[in-house]
């Protein structure tokens, strides 16, 4: 029985349905997954951008009715409004472009060409210079407007993905979705890369000890405060003693005049979880500050003051204090599913939450804390398997004690960067590196080492004894989830041709990832070449493979062979990620060609193998 | 490690002076050897011979007076050194950059920035490559600074130090000699040939003895201009790398491997080059045994014997334009305007500050000066408006300009 008829059978046992790459049909029947928001100046028109509709849907807020709908780029993320309310940018992440939109006639004018993965936008007061945030080139375009081109990139951290202006328009505060690499097994390190817009130059990196996995910034009015959301990680410990303890640290970066250093807030209590904070919004008069909290399903309102006060009288050491937030946190407001964007009014007096998988903003009355109305954006009406799946995937109410859900360690269904210590083993036994979830067809069995036949294994008992630590999933739940990680798809590969053509340099290294024998004409046995265990269409045997990694505090040497489609984008490297770049797999763990021969290779060699291997 | 000199002494003296042996047969290592030698140890001495320097110079300047008067203007310096004394973290300084108001000085025990008055310091423990600072490069658009170390690459941006070497990435050897920021690559000197990044897409391509005509891989020191990429091939002459065309191209000297300059015009001085500066499309040379300057068509060299150059043993030149550039040599700093030269360093045997300026007839003509470079053993210099900052083997020097 093959390997795909296994897992058919066991989903049919389970009861499901499988949709496996089930696509989205025509655009009025899609899905949009309102994520980002910009409001006019006027606080008629909420220019709401959709992820999965790939469209920016004018909502008159008046009405609250969708007064038009603009066709953007390939999965937008960011979307940014000039100064004085004349363009929309919106950065399309699959394409690496900004679409620049006039709003007045509502039409894509430009579109603008970017770096890797682009996430978020800004543009300075000006209107003369738009910022965008890259997330797999972990930098920042510096694109001049007039002209339409890119003048320079600036280096920031892994994952770049958020911007925000400060209010006089001097600074732009960059938050990353991935730790910078570091250190195997020590704390993830993450940073706010400060830009000096005058000069256009990163001026300062603030440090967020202890994070990975940082979203949305706000600054108060004054200037006075930033404020950014934050996960930190218990990565270091056994996550199977969730129950003991504490997955991740939903908590907020907060720095500038008003405090002293950076200072990590928790937002969440004992047995009350703010799960996956995303977006940051002040009250103009900076009484109160809204984080949504995209896997508890709700928005969390603090009182600024208070929060301040008690930051100054505990010296802000406060960030595993799980007793904290009751000193600060005046409500947690009930919303929609997955909620993202914050959007707060001039006046102050409403607030846009972007119900991410409803497809509808949430209007909360700032005055009372209360979701006053709903918005519907329109968008597939019926219910399929493929988004009750991405629901699941996205909320934290599944796990103990509503913790964290799926979407924790597979930020935008991808990973997190970082290396956990997973089952009930012991201290530091087994350590595994996240891998990518993109186009896992044809790639079973799961973990890495291979102990998961099929996604509703990994999915299901896996996650329910090891991760989650409570009932989980019933088995139709589990069919949708499942249907929904299996239709995830590949992204665009950046290193390769749009013709699909190699450079010389990969042709070169696709040539040494094909070969047979050694440079001094040695044939190299089958099963040592590359080939052998990274074969077929997703360059992986599904077999497992001893290559030498083993680590003391690893119970086996064998390990599932990892498929390689966009292996460029998922560093660090190794069943425990202890190799942090494609270089170090070979330069420093494959001293006895036990992971394939290359110790007969030069090091341009060696650099046109990793050349193409960028290309999968 | 600590033997006084520059990157040679620092890097290998015995690899390459077996290096020079096995290319010429006939040289002597006992005087290279000597010239990295050849650095004394002023600090004793100079306290007793700052009274003492003082009334020489007012009686030179006494009797030079009458002869001033046809001596050309050229620029004159008040120093102030910075030693280990006042913050640096070592007194061989290998290299010097200027960023507006800050300064940063690349020690043989860490990369140091003034910056307000104060010296901070970066080593190993903060993330750079090695404590060996040989070389930097301002990346002018974005203010990141490109380190070159004995162990390694390292970007120093806005406080994070990111590090690459041989074996976390494509870099082709951790011994990197030189560095230079062309656009979105940064093209690096190293003991295995040359590397270039791009830091838009990670790719590092490496450039050697199989796909460019050098012929010894040791490459020295690297320059960019808007159309060309030059590298000093420490006994590989010179080797030109056109961006448009990405061919590449070398220089020899066409005397060979003999000591003797046969032609002296006729093609780069010598095939130990030492450094490379391209500024308004004509190319600079330094090497061990005079320099060179190509306009793309004629070389010129300068030898001791006929140019203000006060020793053929150069460890980098740095134009200032087509006709303008500076000298630093092992019997210290040179500065030839297109015409004249002038001089300045601790006078060789006795410490004092000296300065002298050579016309093109020859006529060399003292200055009084009541201040000098830390020491003669120049290593490196970079340009602060009118000012200078000197990388010296015994400290970093600040050259005011006072006319």
């Amino acid at each position: 029985m093959g390997i795909a008829t296994a897992i058919m059978a066991a989903l049919l046992v389970l009861g499901i349905t499988a949709n496996v790459g089930a696509k989205p049909e025509a655009d009025e029947a899609k899905y949009l997954n309102p994520r980002e928001m910009v409001l006019s100046k006027d606080g008629r028109w909420l220019y709401v951008m959709c992820e999965a509709g790939d469209d920016v849907r004018v909502v008159d807020t008046t009405s609250g009715t969708v007064a038009k709908t603009i066709k953007v780029g390939h999965v937008p993320r960011g979307i940014a409004l000039s100064a004085d309310d004349s363009k929309l940018y919106v950065a399309n992440s699959w394409d690496d472009t900004i679409s620049e939109i006039d709003a007045g006639s509502l039409k894509v004018v430009r579109t603008l060409a970017t770096g890797f993965e682009p996430n978020g936008v800004v543009t300075d007061l000006q209107g003369k210079t738009l910022y965008v945030a890259n997330r797999l080139s972990n930098d920042v375009s510096v694109i001049e407007l007039a002209s339409g081109q890119e003048v320079k990139r600036l280096e920031a951290g892994r994952g770049a993905s958020h911007l925000a202006l400060s209010p006089d328009g001097k600074l732009i505060y960059v938050t990353h979705v991935y730790p910078n690499i570091g250190k195997h097994r020590a704390p993830p390190e993450s940073e706010v890369t400060v830009i000096d817009t005058q000069r256009q130059r990163v001026v300062d990196r603030r440090h967020l000890h202890n994070v990975a996995g940082v979203f949305e910034t706000a600054i108060s009015s004054d200037g006075k405060l930033v404020v950014a959301a934050q996960l930190r990680p218990k990565n270091l410990i056994p996550l199977a003693h969730v129950e003991h303890g504490w997955a991740f640290g939903d908590s907020l970066a907060i720095f500038g005049d008003d405090v002293n250093g950076v200072v990590q807030v928790p937002l969440d209590e004992l047995e009350l979880y703010a799960a996956m904070p995303y977006a940051v919004a002040i009250t103009p008069d900076k009484k109160k500050l809204y984080i949504s909290s995209s896997g508890s399903e709700e928005v969390t309102v603090i009182d600024i003051q208070k929060m301040l006060a008690f930051v100054q009288g505990t010296n802000g050491q406060i960030a595993n204090d799980l007793s904290a937030s009751a000193n600060y946190v005046v409500a947690r407001i009930p919303v929609g599913r997955n909620p993202k964007g914050l959007v707060i009014s001039r006046d102050g007096t409403r607030l846009f939450v972007a119900n991410r998988m409803d497809d509808t903003i949430g209007v909360i009355e700032t005055a009372s804390d209360v979701v006053v109305s709903t918005i519907g954006l329109g968008g597939k009406p019926d219910m399929t398997s493929l988004r009750r799946g991405e629901r699941i995937f996205n909320t934290a109410r599944f796990a103990f004690q509503g913790q964290f859900s799926c979407a924790n360690c597979h930020i935008d269904s991808t990973f997190d960067g970082l290396q956990w210590d997973l089952e009930p083993d012991g201290f530091g036994v087994d350590i595994v590196d996240n891998r990518s979830i993109e186009d896992l067809g044809g790639t079973e069995p799961f973990k890495w080492n291979g102990g998961n036949p099929n996604m509703a294994t990994e999915c299901g008992p896996r996650t329910e004894k090891y991760f989650y630590r409570s009932q989980s999933y019933n088995a139709a739940e589990l069919a949708d989830l499942v249907t929904y990680v299996m239709a995830l798809p590949y992204r665009r590969n950046r290193y390769r041709s749009t013709t699909g053509e190699l450079t010389a340099a990969q042709e070169r290294g696709k040539a040494i990832f094909e070969r047979t024998k050694t440079k001094n004409g040695t044939l190299i046995p089958e099963s040592d070449q590359c080939g052998y265990c990274h074969s077929g269409p997703k360059f992986t045997n599904t077999k497992l493979a001893d290559v030498g990694s083993r680590k003391p505090t690893d119970r086996s040497a064998l390990v599932d062979v990892p498929q390689l489609p966009n292996v460029a984008y998922s560093a660090p490297y190794l069943h425990d990620g202890s190799a942090r770049s494609m270089e170090e797999i070979w330069t420093i763990f494959n001293p006895h060609d036990t992971h394939g021969v290359t110790n007969d290779l030069q090091k341009d060699e060696l650099n046109d193998l990793i050349e193409y291997l960028r290309t999968l | 490690m600590r033997v006084a000199g520059g990157r040679l002494s620092v890097v290998s003296i015995d690899q390459k002076l077996r290096f020079l042996q096995r290319r010429k047969p006939g040289f002597s290592i006992h005087s290279v050897a000597a010239r990295l030698k050849s650095c004394p140890d002023t600090k004793h001495a100079r306290g007793k011979q700052l009274s003492l320097g003082m009334l020489l110079a007012m009686a030179t300047l006494a009797v030079a007076m009458p002869l001033l008067a046809g001596t050309p203007e050229m620029p004159r310096y008040k120093w102030e050194n910075f030693t280990t004394a006042n913050g640096l973290p070592d007194n061989h300084v290998f290299a010097v950059l200027v960023d507006g108001d800050r300064v940063w000085a690349g020690t043989e025990n860490g990369l140091a920035l003034y910056e307000n008055g104060k010296w901070k310091v970066f080593t190993p423990a903060d993330g750079l490559a090695h404590r060996a600072v040989l070389s930097l490069a301002l990346d002018k658009r974005t203010g990141d600074l490109w380190v070159a170390t004995m162990g390694g690459l390292s970007r120093v941006s806005a406080g994070r130090i990111d590090s690459f070497n041989q074996l976390n990435s494509g870099l082709s050897n951790d011994v990197v000699y030189g560095v230079a920021v062309q656009g979105d690559y940064i093209w690096t000197a190293t003991a295995a040939g040359a590397s270039r990044l791009n830091t838009r897409t990670g790719q590092w391509s490496l450039f050697n003895e199989r796909n460019t005509p050098m012929y010894e891989i040791w490459t020295y020191a690297v320059t960019v201009g808007p159309d060309k990429v030059y590298y000093a091939v420490w006994g590989g002459g010179v080797l030109e790398y056109d961006i448009a065309t990405e061919r590449w191209k070398d220089y020899n000297d066409p005397d060979g491997e003999t000591e003797i300059v046969l032609f002296k015009d006729q093609g780069l001085i010598h095939e130990i080059t030492t450094s490379v500066s391209y500024v308004d499309k004509i190319l600079w040379v330094a090497t061990y045994f005079g320099d060179s300057r190509y306009d793309g068509r004629n070389w010129h060299n300068f030898l001791t014997k006929d140019s203000g150059l006060p020793s053929n043993f150069t460890n980098q030149v740095k134009a200032v334009d087509a006709n303008r550039a500076w000298f630093s040599t092992d019997k210290g700093l040179a500065y030839y305007d297109g015409t004249n030269w002038a001089v300045y360093r601790p006078n060789l045997k006795t410490g004092t500050p000296e300065m002298y300026v050579r016309d093109a007839d020859g006529n060399v003509t003292n200055i009084s000066v009541d201040s000098a470079p830390a020491h003669n053993y120049i290593l490196g210099v970079d340009f602060q408006g009118d000012d200078i900052w000197v990388a010296t083997a015994k400290g970093l020097s600040h050259g005011m300009r006072q006319k």
